[in-house]
This record gives structure tokens, sequence and C-alpha cells, in this order.
């Protein structure tokens, strides 16, 4: 497995320098319970609501690990092609107070999942380093000082969020650009959604990306890198990925260092600033969690998790565009897999419609619920009317509206609404009656300058429609307006 | 009377449960002030649950095999709404709002707990003397220590307070104090009894277990609390064979080895060795075949001991912080009144395994420490697994002495040197017991320590009785 | 290695978060130092080959059903607490994030 090299693409880098990127993502698994103990994993509960035994630290208290964690967590190995291996759970001993035992149970030296890859969108594969299952912390809620951690008088603990299952996907260092590093997320992101292994919602914290930023001038090594936090969405990860090359390479010019350290995204101001300088003094003792024993998947759970995997984003997009003719990348493509109408689209295109407006209604006009029921002949339908005239853009939109809500066949509706275009002629009729009776308007239309030119495309417009009761294309009468003036 | 014939008594409606709780409450009043088992004696409670034992006796309902049986538990177990307190200031007062399993099967089987008992701090220690709350003496003689750390239970059981009562074992707290009292101490199979609201020592080589002043009553307690348990999940899943039954069989035929390491280990004194000399006789005669059997390795066990148990320790203690429950001392930040609560709450003993463990396991010294003591735990193994090839069971010393003074033992290293007998069966998880064979030069209980190959506890229970009966 | 110093006394001191006095310093110093020179025969030992025990029992794949169950312990737990308010336990300032 050799990873292909990612192009350089710094562009918002001075010319010689480059950027190194890794990224580390935390994804909350969708299970019913946490990780070792039965409380609902459920976010936005009353404080300490999902609380137990276990998840509190109360002396005496033993963690039961949770077989649905171990399953969407193998089967996110498997879908970023890893090698699922026996793993061990080991404690990383540090005290903090959202921590109830003062050590997190997590995954060292034997992981669940090792050495996989993801291939972006737009060609680089990324390599994935490891993929291991810990749990969560509780959460502090700072009170005074207003709810800064350095002011507070005091803070609240609330152990919700303790013990709710998470993967820790960490990527090599194999992104080049803060576009890669989007394009890793959202990849990411798509894939945990199809598989179903998390909501992996970058708002409310079920899905967290760290990244890890060095720069170098090309050709020479990579420089010290430093760790961001708190990016809340993907357009974050890539202002703060920019923010903080520029400011590495801002250091190095002016002949400083930069420190290894965790640097906090403040998506306000724009900025990066430090949180917390890698000490000596970080040393967590890690050692073996002996109130857990180790996980031994077998080959026959392995091929039954690789027969359950459903078809990736990456595949999915390729097939539709494949079948399109347009690249993978176009948006249509890439929206239709994420919002899982890529079968419809195929099916459609393969039923003989238009792949162009096929993938247009999936882009713009079927971001909806209900929008995969639509059976794909009456969309392939639909848009065989709209293609052939009978119906206008806008009208097309309407009724595949009304075809998401009621599952109705697309002449049916466009009959019952009177929704017939008007065929050319008529259209002509109409505006050769506007231009004769708006003399003094379609001089001005004519010979005006582009301000007014657009004001009185606007009048005339209305007219048509007026005329036309709404039937008209305002496509196809805009362009006649146009070449009869001339223009 | 014994656990059995009370728990036949009550069953049979010849004793109320009432009257027998009476009895050893009335005992305990006599004698706890001198002696010191107890963190707190639950009268009240103990009464009604005899009530109600009594009222499930009157309806002809099964009480259950302990029906009415008084119990002492080593206040590491949790216990619904009673304070539960590893005789440390750092949870003193906490009252814990789940039961034990083991808790939780006694209370089926209808045996009543008189109350917790004391223990060296978060069990750490070979004498009691690390309690918060005071040591606990020793009923033969005031003067002595009664072993530890679950001195307190083998007190109770000593003294006639309770039958029975439970204890924890880590490197020998069982074993050792039962050997010290003069009563019967087993240390289950690791993974047989579930540590699930035993609060954490070294969670790989805790392990909950009955005292007892007979073997069979030890060996009823033990089939009560046994036994798979999802809640904890080192628990082994094996069915479990009952021991009752089996435990006059016998020891006809059955091969002996008399481990030499344990037998010539530092600081055996010649009256105890002359006790286990002797133990192996009475098995002789009783038709087993006894013979020496080398354990190389085990010479390496308190090393390995010393570095795996504190290293547990020191991450299981952790979560006394001071933010959840029990001791706080106030500070202007968390990481101070860390600081504070911690130093504070932990007596001298808990401390230092804390500092030994948190550097066994530190950067640059884990391989050395942490690491090499891991896989001397794998030789351990390997070479009991080479003995029990050839034997059936191993027989030892359990302590090197019998009971020492109150003070006797005040450099730590002297205190560890208690437990070289008992810590290689924690090392290796198989089933080890202390059963009393008669006494030392100064009059004082001698115990003769017996091990099994993992799982086989039958077979060891019924060496334990053929000894017992011997000494009849 | 058994040479224990006093400043990795403190050093481990911080890392298990204790505040100890100098005079505990100065007694446990030695009594740590000896306790470790006793492992020594364990350190000499030449174990490459052999692989670390850290279950005495070897158990594998031990899990429960992802099936919701209330414990219902949260307000004996806060009532209980050095400190609640809020539904939540209350600690003194934090400085400085998680790692």
């Amino acid at each position: 497995m050799t990873p292909s090299t990612p192009s350089p693409n710094a562009s918002v880098l001075p010319e010689g320098w480059g950027m190194v990127i890794g990224l580390e993502v935390h994804c909350e698994l969708a299970t019913a319970t946490k990780l070792f103990c039965c409380c609902p994993n459920h976010f936005g509960d009353q404080p300490n609501a999902n609380t137990c035994p276990t998840c509190l630290g109360l002396p005496g208290s033993l963690p039961m690990l949770n077989e649905q964690a171990v399953e969407l967590a193998m089967r996110l190995g498997r879908a970023l092609n890893c090698d699922v291996k026996r793993s061990v759970f080991s404690r990383k001993n540090y005290f903090y107070p959202d921590q109830p035992k003062d050590y997190q149970v997590t995954q060292y030296d034997l992981p669940t999942n090792l050495g996989g890859h993801l291939d972006l969108p737009s060609g680089p594969r990324i390599g994935i380093t490891r993929a291991h299952i810990e749990e969560d912390t509780g959460k502090l809620n700072h009170v005074g000082g207003g709810g800064r951690i350095h002011d507070a008088e005091h803070s609240l603990v609330d152990y919700n969020r303790s013990g709710v299952p998470l993967v820790e996907i960490v990527s090599e260092a194999d992104m080049r650009s803060s576009e890669q590093a989007k394009e890793y997320a959202n990849e990411l992101r798509a894939i945990l959604l199809a598989t179903g292994v998390s909501d992996a919602k970058m708002e409310e914290g079920s899905m967290r990306v760290d990244a890890n930023v060095s720069v170098h001038h090309l050709g020479e090594p990579w420089g010290t890198r430093c760790e961001i936090k708190n990016l809340n969405s993907v357009r974050s990860l890539g202002r703060a990925i920019d923010h903080e090359a520029l400011r590495q390479i801002d250091l190095l010019t002016n002949g400083e260092t930069v420190r290894q350290e965790t640097r906090h995204w403040d998506e306000a101001s724009g900025r990066t600033g430090t949180l917390r300088v890698k000490e000596d003094a970080d040393d967590y003792r890690y050692f073996p969690e002996p109130d857990l024993v180790p996980l031994e998947p077998s080959a026959a759970d392995i091929a039954r998790i690789d027969a359950a995997l459903p078809v990736l984003p990456g595949a999915r997009r390729a097939a539709l565009a494949e079948a399109a003719g347009v690249p993978a990348t176009a948006g249509g493509v890439v929206m239709a897999v994420e919002r899982g109408l890529d079968h419809l689209a195929r099916a459609a295109i393969g039923g003989g419609a238009d792949a162009g407006r096929v993938l247009t209604h999936v882009e713009h006009n079927l971001a909806v619920d209900g929008a995969e029921t639509l059976s794909p002949e009456r969309f392939g339908d639909l848009v065989k009317m709209e293609t052939g005239g009978e119906l206008t853009a806008t009208q097309a939109k309407t009724v595949l509206a009304e075809m998401v809500a009621t599952g109705g066949a697309p002449a049916e509706i466009a009959q019952a609404r009177g929704f017939e275009a008007l065929d050319s002629s008529a259209l002509e009729g109409i505006i050769d009656g506007l231009i004769a009776a708006h003399g003094e308007e379609w001089e001005q239309f004519r010979s005006g300058d582009d301000k007014a030119r657009g004001k009185l495309s606007g009048f005339f417009m209305g007219k048509v429609m007026q005329a036309s009761s709404g039937q008209a294309d305002g496509k196809a009468a805009t362009a006649l307006l146009r070449r009869k003036a001339g223009l | 009377m014994s656990a059995l014939e009370i728990a036949a008594a009550v069953r049979g409606g010849e004793r109320t449960a009432r009257a027998v709780m009476e009895e050893h409450l009335s005992l305990i009043g006599a004698r706890e002030a001198e002696l010191h088992a107890f963190n707190l004696v639950t009268s009240e409670q103990a009464l009604a649950a005899a009530d109600a034992v009594d009222a499930r006796v009157a309806a002809g309902d099964d009480p259950g095999p302990l029906a009415g049986v008084p119990i002492a538990l080593k206040d590491n177990l949790c216990t619904t709404g009673i304070p539960t307190t590893c005789s440390s200031k750092i949870l003193a007062g906490w009252k814990p709002p789940y039961d034990a399993t083991v808790v939780e099967r006694l209370t089926a089987a209808g045996a009543i707990s008189v109350g917790k008992t004391n223990l060296d701090e978060f069990a750490m220690g070979s004498s009691t003397e690390n309690s918060a709350f005071g040591p606990s003496k020793n009923p033969h003689d005031i003067t002595k220590v009664p072993g530890g750390s679950s001195g307190g239970s083998a007190v109770a059981v000593a003294a006639g307070f309770a039958p029975l009562a439970l204890g924890s074992d880590t490197g020998g707290s069982i074993r050792q104090p039962a050997a010290l009292c003069g009563v019967v101490g087993v240390k289950p199979t690791y993974g047989r009894v579930s540590r699930y609201g035993l609060v954490a020592f070294a969670s790989s080589l805790d392990q909950i277990g009955p005292f007892a002043t007979t073997v069979a009553d030890a060996a009823a307690l033990y089939e009560v609390i046994a036994g798979h348990d999802p809640r904890d999940s080192t628990s082994i899943p094996e069915a479990l064979p009952p021991v009752l039954p089996r435990l006059g069989d016998g020891v006809a035929g059955l091969r002996v080895g008399l481990v030499t390491e344990l037998c010539q280990a530092e600081g055996i004194a010649p009256d105890v060795a002359a006790r286990v000399a002797a133990a192996a006789e009475a098995l002789s005669e009783a038709g087993a075949k006894v013979e020496e059997v080398s354990v190389p390795a085990v010479i390496y066990g308190l090393s390995a001991y010393y570095l795996i148990a504190p290293a547990e320790a020191s991450s299981n203690l952790a979560r006394y912080d001071g933010v959840r429950y029990g001791l706080r001392v106030d500070a202007p930040t968390t990481a101070e009144m860390y600081d504070r609560t911690r130093t504070a709450g932990f007596g001298p003993e808990v401390l230092r395994r804390i500092m030994l463990g948190t550097y066994a396991l530190s950067a640059g010294y884990y391989d050395a420490y942490y690491g090499k003591a891991q896989k001397v735990r794998t030789l351990i193994i390997r070479d009991f697994q080479a003995a029990y090839e050839r034997f059936d069971v191993l027989i030892s010393p359990t302590a090197p002495t019998t009971a020492f003074a109150l003070g006797a033992k005040a450099d730590p290293l002297a205190m560890y040197l208690n437990d070289i007998c008992t810590i290689p069966s924690n090392l290796a998880g198989h089933p080890a017991m202390s059963v009393p064979f008669g006494s030392g030069d100064d009059g004082l209980p001698v115990g003769v320590q017996i091990m099994a190959n993992a799982l086989d506890e039958v077979t060891m229970f019924q060496v334990a009785a053929t000894l017992e009966g011997a000494m009849a | 290695m058994a040479s224990l110093s006093r400043e990795e006394v403190v050093h481990v001191a911080t890392l298990a978060r204790l505040e100890l006095t100098d005079e505990q310093i100065d007694t446990f110093t030695p009594q740590l130092a000896a306790i470790l020179a006793n492992a020594a025969d364990v350190e000499a030992l030449d174990l490459d080959d052999v692989p670390a025990t850290s279950h005495p029992y070897p158990l594998t794949n031990v899990w429960r059903p992802d099936v919701v169950r209330h414990a219902g312990v949260r307000d004996a737990v806060l009532a209980a607490a050095p400190a609640a308010q809020d539904g939540m336990f209350r600690v003194p300032s934090v400085l400085g994030d998680a790692p």
C-alpha cells in the first residue's frame, strides 16, 4: 500500500513554502448505550441524568463493554481499509475533573484498526494510521468570568457524556493543503454516515476534528507541528489550517521558532491561540486495563462485517459520475451521494432522462425529506417532460415538490395544476403584442443602459407572465425579448 | 454453632434468625471494644433482616441455603446506603448507592450482614495496622496483630462474632489473617467470584473469598458467592462444580507437592515449617502421595507483586480526588484541591504504594519495572503449570510466622515479606486457601496453605477437609 | 536504577497529584529506594522472549448487549457529593485544559 503523494496545493502560502497536515478525528458511535455501562448515549438531557456508578467512577464499579460499539468500530475500520486485529484496552492516566476515574479507557499499542487509507474525491490517497475505541469525557461548565475557563470562579461537571463511545481516527500526515483537509473531513463524514457508524455532526460535537499542521521550505524536512483544537465546522478547519500555516511561516521568516503546542481556534477572531504547551511532564502511564479482556475478532467476524458493508461513497460517486458522463467531483454527483439519492439519479439517467437536468434537480430541488422515496421512473418522466418543453423549469420544480409529497405521477400533477407550457409561437404572439402596446418602453429596453434594460426586462417579463397566466417559460421569454431587440 | 448448623436450624424452624442474631450481637457487644473487628456494626438492619428471614420460614418460602447466618463484610465491599470506607479517611462516611454482587448473592441466600469489618487502608497491608480507624487485635492474644489486610473479618470469625465473613485477597489478605487467627480462609480462582462492588486495590490480583471456622462452612459460602457475573468482564463463564457433596471424598491417591521454594523462603520460622511437615505427614497417612516439588520462579513473586500491585493501585486510587464523593479539602483551584485532598485523605502506606506504582509506570521505567514484572508473572504461571502436571495440589506455609506483635514491623519491606508464600497464587490466579493446623511454639495458630490448579477448588477443599479432620 | 533520587520522588508525587511535605519526601525516598532495590532481581532477568501476562485467566471478547438500563443513582450521588449545584458537581476553578 503506497499512497500516491498528494500534489502540493498550498496556494495560500508564499512561494517556496509547503504545509503538512494530519488529522485526528473523534466520532461518537451511534449506539443506544455508553461504551462501558447501560446508560443512554443521548445528547441534551438534564445534567447527570444519564449516569450510573460506572460512568461516575464510583468505587467498586466495573466497565462492561458494549458489543455494538465494537461492531461499529470494526465496521468503520473495514470501510477505511484497515486491518482489524486483536486489540487491548489501556488506561491513560491523567487528572482532570471531566474524567471521573482520573484515567481514560482507550486503546494504546494494540488498537482495533490499523493501517488503512481513504481516497479523496479529488484523487489523493490519505493513509489511516489507526482507528481505535475509547471513552468520551464529561463536560465542564465554567461559571463566572463570562464562562471562560481561565476567569471562571468555579466549574460545574456534567457526566452525561462520560463514557460515550468514540472512535479516534488518526490519519497519516499526507495532506498538503486546507482544501485536502476539508475534503478528507467531508469524505470521512460521508463514510461514517453511509456505514451508520456515527451521525457525525460537527456542530453538535459528535464529530470533532483536530489538525496537526507544520510548514517547511519545499524540499526541506518538515517543521515542528502544532495541534489545533476547537474546529466546529469543515469551514473552520480550512480557515484554521491556513491561518496556522501562515502564522508559522511568519515566525520562521522572522527568525523565531515554532513551539510544539496545542492551539485553540477562535472562530470569531479567525485566529489560533496557545492552549497548552507540550511538556515533558506529560506522562500518561499507559498500561493494559485489567478490568477488561482483549478483543480477538475471528476471520469469520471480519468476513461477516465486510459482507454487510454498504457500497461506500467513493464507489457510488464513481458509478453515478460514469452514468452521467461528468467528473466525480461535480456538485450534483457529490450531493446525490451525500443525500443518498444516487440510486434515484442513476435509475432516472438509465431510463433516458437528461443527466444534466437530473443532477440539477438533485442538487437544488431535492434537499428535502422524502426525496429518497421518489419513483425513479416518475422522476425520469418529469425530466423528460421538462426537456421536451412540456413544463418550464419553474413548473417542473413545483411538480417535483408535489411528487415528493404525494408520490403522484408528473403528468397528472401538471394537468391538475393546469401547467402546459406555451409553445413558442404563442409566446412570440404575446411578445409581439406587448411590443406594439408599449412602444416607448420597448425603445428604452433596446437602447438603454444596463440598469434601464434590467428594469424594463422585469417590466416585460411581468407582462408576459400576466398575459400567459404564468405558463410562459421565463428563460425562453427572456431569450426571445433579447433576440427581438437585437441584443 | 457452625454456619451450616445455624442454617439448618433456621430452615427447620428449630431456631429463629432473630435469636441467632441477638446471640451474635451480644457477643460483639462483649468483646468488640477490645478487638476492634468492625468499622461499623449494623445491629438494627441485621435484626430487621433476621425478622424477614423468620417471616419467610413462617410463610413456608425457601429462606435460602444460608438462612439466618450472620456474616461480617470487609469494609471494601459496597453495601447500599451503608458506609463503605476501606478504612480510609478519604472515603469516611461514603454510602454506596448499590450492592456488590457478592452482597446481593448473600442476601438472596438468606445470610445477614452484621457489619463492616476493619482492614488495612484500601487493603494495603498485612496487619490491619494501616487502618485509618486503628488496628484490630488478635483474639488469641490482643498484643498481637490479626494479620491483614482482612484482619477485621478474620477477627470477627475467630472471636465468634459471626460464623462467616468475606474478605478480599490481593496478595494474601484472606489467607494470612486466617492463618494468624486460626480460621479457614479461601482465595478462589481469579474470576470465580465477581469483583463488582469490591473497591479495587489491584484489579488483576483482587479476589473476594470466605472466612469460616470450618472447611464445610467456607465451602458453603464459596458456593453462594462464586459463579459467573456479567457485570465483571473478568468473571469466569465456566460452570461452577459444587464442593459440598464431594468434601468428604478424601485424598487417597492424590498427588500432593510440597513447594520447596516456599517452605524454605526467607523468614519461615522453624515451628511453622514443622507444622507444614506435619500436615504433609497427615496427608500421606490419609493416602495421598506427597513429594517435594520445585516451582523456581516463585522466588521472584514478591518483587513482581510489589511492582504490579502498586502500579494498578496508583491508577485505581486516582479517582479519590474530592470531586464526586468522599473527602474534599477546599482550595482555590481544582489542581490544588486534588493535591490537598489526596495528601490529607490517604495514609502513609497508601501514599507509598501510589508513589511506587506511579514510578513503575512512568515514562522511561515502564519496561524495566511494570513490563518486566508482567513477564515474571508469565514465568510463575508456567512453573506452576509444570507443577500441576505432576501434582493435584501444592502445599506450603501460609505465613512465615505466627501472629507478631502490634508495631513490630515498622519497616515496609519487613511487612511485605509476610506475604512471600501467598503472593504467588495471586500472580498465577489459581485458588489457594489457608487451613488451621495446630499452633506454634508460642501457642498461637499456624495455617497451612493449599494451592490447586485454576478452577479446581473442589480438590483444594477436599485436602483442607482432610487436614481439618486430622486435627480433630 | 535502584538509586532513586529525591527529585524523582518529587516528580512522581506531582504525577500522582500529591503534595508531600519535605519530611514525607525524606521518609519516602529511602523507603521507595529500598523496595526498588529489592526488586532488582526482576530487573536483572533476561525476559526478551517472554510474553507479558496482564490477566491471570485468559478470556477474550467479553461484552454485553447494547440495551439501555437506567441506574437511578443520580440524586443520591449528588446529594452526597462534596459540592453540587444545578444538578452538577461543583469544583473550584480549573486552570488549563485537558490534555
